[in-house]
């Protein structure tokens, strides 16, 4: 790992704080697989967040979801490498996520949001610490001074919506020209050339200086990376990164836990009842059609493969179909070899993980091919008429259209779970594994419950 | 009429005190023209106290001046023709001062101090390192009657009367304290426009040195009003109360100016499309059938001594005041109405941009043949805009003054112009250059000392 400038003094050996702002990478030797293992973990809260975030979660549910997911994740046996772990974690993402727009996107929004949490959590003495770091010249307000000044705060905060609670007694002071989109929306009392500025807009304006300053610092990766340390890397940490940004972090569904295997004669009914649309796509394309191009192919074998098909079932499965359009011979030769080898009993011998949402979604069908995200590649129109087939109501589709049209794919479908099965899906989907697993769960209960 | 010929000093002039006719003989038609002008120039404008001023402090006196300060600064002519000359600038008192008298420009305004004499500006790029780009600039403010045309029915457009002044003393008041008791400034000149408007100078070296965003923010601070002709109503203030500088403002300026003085002068309800306008803002059509009945019946009968206009308006604070209606579009309505007639109305344009120029003060507007005289913030209310000496009145009072040659007095000081420039001496200049020799007096011990300690072991 490349070593460039040194690390500041007071950051966090002080232990006022141990919330690194990354200025600098670390001067610290890590073994290759703690650079792996460490950015999953962050990988994991990221995503959560990301997850929590697209899933519209009010700001208090994020602060939550995010405590939780750093407990859970960013831990270490050993203390004293706790913070080790956050700031190496944080550094092999930023080489990660540098390389393309998107990415950079996605990555500042979640450091961010991470960020503005943990900040949020700080002790008042702590933030001052940060505030100075990031040569912000704000002064807390003394207890007197907030005493004399209340009346004045107060009017100012119902002025915009937001009177203060018994809780807000932390204001800080600020030179005017320091916060000029506070001072020109009226946001903030002004006198005599400073604003006080109350707690949550302080979150903020430190949170975006913190995000201006990632993207600033993410350009510069990516030109050093794409410059030297991809082609340095190549036979070491390239590969690493390069797999780390697609990888899915859930459970991947190889090797099917709960259920019994399915059977052929029972595959009609359970795709009717707990396929998601894009299998159930698949699946009745292939039965009207008895074929499938290869993306498709791969798409709900693999699904196949993962709600416990067997390797003999499941080539006597695309047999049945295959051999009404090319038969029975040219499917033992040109396609049986490539089901055995989804099922990792050829050639490399991997044995491949059915696609998560994300790399379905994130597919590009083309014509006659029928895989994908429906709610991503399809038109509105044959959108709404598959969902109307699977009898979704009326009002349920306008709110699985609506969260179309604001490209959240995946909550999409979660609603079409919830209006199929009727009941809610908190988890949200993100593999059509998991959808099946989920759905077989409602049906088995239900099924057990009814004498 | 004939035009009388003036010549460049009024020592030429013979006046002989005896005649009958002696007052005619001094007496100069009232008209702005170049040769007045150039009269003006050569004895009243304040040259010096104009290059004292722009210099901020950098006379040469103290090592840590910045020489090049004043050379860096903008000034643009206005000539006769409306030819215009862009980017002058001068290396002292004495250049400026003769620069103006032989081109004898029309208006004059200033501009910023750019990073280099902007006479070189073409040596340098626009982006990039090597750059011509402004560093300081006073912050601005431009208001200006016309924009209230739409509130004032005593004039319109270039006309300006009592009534309707006092528009300009509340804004200069409600703008001007929070300048001092909001953002801390305090070195602030406030300018009569000549004709129909004034214009504030901030000049304390934080606000020269703020940039176009924070300068914007400020604009936007003072703004109030959101709409445009298609809304009905120009300001509405939602939120659980008023920002602490809006009330201020309301309780001790708009409130008692609107009540006892706007309402009468511009007879707010006297007529029926007047208090239409008025009503348009309310958005309740209960109330405002309620009012309209009672104003519509009270037409003919004016058995009550009060106004119409007072009466009428306390009608309308009654309803609206009245506990029972909280309903959200209502809850400030009365400020809402008070706000629309009387705030403030900024151009914001000349405040958001460094490189605005704007006229020099001492000018004399085409127009009117008025001078553009400082006007003092804390009894601007006494400020009359059709008393403000004229340049055929002064150049009257010259004549006049030559009968007592004074040498040891300045021309100035013999006429009405006296009064604004010792003015703008002790209540701004001196002041502002008392400040400025400060500030360069701690920013170069500052410096002093640093280095000192970083010499040290």
């Amino acid at each position: 790992m490349e070593i460039y400038g040194y690390q500041r003094k007071a950051l966090h050996s002080d232990a006022i704080s141990t919330l690194p702002l990354y200025r600098s990478a670390p001067p610290l030797d890590v073994r290759l697989e703690d650079f792996e293992l460490f950015a999953i973990d962050r990988l994991r809260v990221l995503k959560g967040i990301s997850d929590g975030l697209s899933r519209g979660k009010k700001p208090e549910e994020i602060d939550n979801l995010a405590k939780d997911l750093w407990k859970a994740n960013m831990r270490h046996p050993e203390a004293s490498e706790v913070v080790n772990k956050d700031i190496i974690s944080h550094f092999v993402l930023r080489l990660v996520y540098c390389r393309t727009e998107d990415l950079r996107k996605w990555f500042l929004s979640m450091e961010t949001a991470l960020f503005r949490y943990r900040f949020r959590l700080e002790s008042a003495e702590a933030q001052r610490a940060l505030m100075a770091e990031f040569d912000l010249p704000y002064k807390a307000v003394s207890n007197s001074e907030f005493e004399s000044m209340k009346d004045n705060l107060g009017q100012v905060a119902r002025s915009i919506g937001q009177p203060l609670t018994p809780a807000d007694t932390k204001f800080y002071t600020v030179p005017f020209e320091e916060v000029p989109e506070l001072v020109a929306g009226r946001r903030v009392f002004v006198h005599k050339g400073h604003a006080y500025v109350a707690m949550n807009q302080v979150v903020s304006l430190v949170a975006t200086q913190f995000r201006s300053h990632l993207s600033k610092a993410l350009i510069l990766t990516n030109r050093k990376w794409t410059s030297s340390i991809r082609e340095q890397e190549k036979d070491r940490l390239t590969p690493i990164v390069e797999a780390l940004c697609t990888s899915y972090l859930g459970p991947d569904y190889s090797e099917p836990r709960e259920f019994a295997e399915i059977s052929i004669r029972d595959i009609d009914q359970i795709a009717m009842s707990s396929f998601p649309l894009c299998m159930r796509h698949l699946f009745e394309k292939l039965r009207e059609d008895h074929h499938l191009k290869h993306g498709g192919r791969m798409q709900l074998g693999l699904f196949l493969k993962g709600v416990g098909l067997k390797l003999d079932d499941a080539l006597a499965f695309w047999k049945a179909e295959f051999s009404q359009k090319v038969g029975a011979e040219r499917f033992d030769k040109e396609y049986a070899y490539s089901i055995r080898h989804n099922y990792g009993r050829e050639g490399k011998r991997t044995d491949y993980t059915p696609f998560s949402c994300q790399k379905i979604i994130s597919s590009t069908p083309g014509v006659g091919d029928h895989h994908g995200c429906p709610y991503r590649h399809f038109s509105e129109e044959n959108l709404r008429a598959a969902l109307g087939k699977m009898r979704v109501n009326s009002r349920a589709v306008e709110d699985v259209m609506d969260k179309v049209r604001n490209r959240h794919y995946q909550l999409a479908c979660t609603l079409t779970f919830e209006a199929v099965h009727g009941t809610s899906c908190d988890a949200g989907i993100n593999h059509p594994n998991q959808y099946f697993s989920e759905s077989q769960k409602v049906v088995q209960s239900k099924s057990h419950s009814t004498v | 009429m004939t035009r009388e010929e003036i010549g460049n000093g009024s020592e030429d002039m013979v006046i002989d005190e005896c005649e009958p006719e002696g007052r005619e003989r001094n007496s100069v038609p009232d008209e702005f023209n170049a040769n007045y002008l150039k009269v003006y120039y050569g004895k009243l404008f304040p040259h010096a106290d104009i290059f004292k001023w722009m210099s901020y402090g950098n006379d040469g006196k103290h090592p840590a001046c910045d020489q090049s300060y004043f050379s860096r600064r903008e000034f643009s002519y206005t000539l006769d023709n409306d030819i215009y000359l862009r980017y002058q600038s001068f290396n002292s008192a004495s250049e400026l001062e003769n620069s103006i008298k032989e081109k004898c420009p029309f208006k004059i305004d200033i501009g910023p101090v750019y990073s280099v004499d902007p006479a070189k500006r073409h040596a340098y790029a626009q982006t990039g390192d090597n750059v011509f780009t402004p560093v300081e600039r006073e912050l601005v403010f431009d208001i200006d009657i016309t924009d209230y045309d739409d509130v004032r029915y005593c004039c319109s457009g270039a006309d300006v009367c009592l009534d309707c002044w006092p528009l300009m003393t509340v804004a200069i008041k409600v703008i001007d304290t929070s300048l001092r008791d909001d953002f801390g400034f305090n070195h602030i000149l406030w300018v009569f426009s000549g004709r129909r408007g004034v214009h504030c100078w901030v000049c304390d070296g934080k606000a020269r040195r703020l940039t176009n965003e924070q300068r914007a923010s400020i604009a936007e601070y003072f703004r109030v009003y959101k709409g445009n002709e298609n809304s009905l109503k120009m300001v509405s203030f939602t939120g659980l109360a008023l920002h602490p500088f809006l009330a201020r403002s309301y309780t001790e300026v708009l409130k008692d100016f609107f009540e006892s003085k706007l309402l009468l002068s511009q007879k707010l309800f006297s007529a029926e499309e007047r208090y239409e306008k008025i009503l348009e803002m309310i958005p309740d059509e209960s109330i405002t059938s309620e009012l309209r009945g009672k104003w519509q019946e009270n037409k003919r009968s004016s058995i009550s001594k009060e106004d119409t206009n007072v009466v009428r308006w306390q009608q309308l604070k009654h309803i609206l005041q009245s506990g029972r209606l909280k309903a959200q579009g209502l809850r400030r309505c009365v400020e809402e109405i008070v706000f629309s007639f009387t705030y403030p109305r900024i151009d914001m344009e000349v405040s958001k941009h460094m490189n605005h120029l704007l006229k020099a003060p001492f000018c004399v507007h085409p127009k009117t043949g008025r001078v553009c005289v400082p006007i003092d913030p804390n009894c601007c209310e006494e400020f009359d805009p059709t008393a403000v000496p004229t340049l055929s009145k002064l150049l009257e009072e010259m004549n006049v003054g030559a009968l007592r040659p004074d040498v040891d007095n300045a021309e100035w000081d013999r006429t009405s112009l006296g009064k604004s420039i010792r003015f703008f001496r002790s209540s701004f200049l001196q002041p502002l250059l008392k400040s400025c020799k400060e500030e360069i007096e701690n920013s170069y011990n500052a410096k002093l000392q640093h280095s000192k300690n970083s010499m040290s072991w």
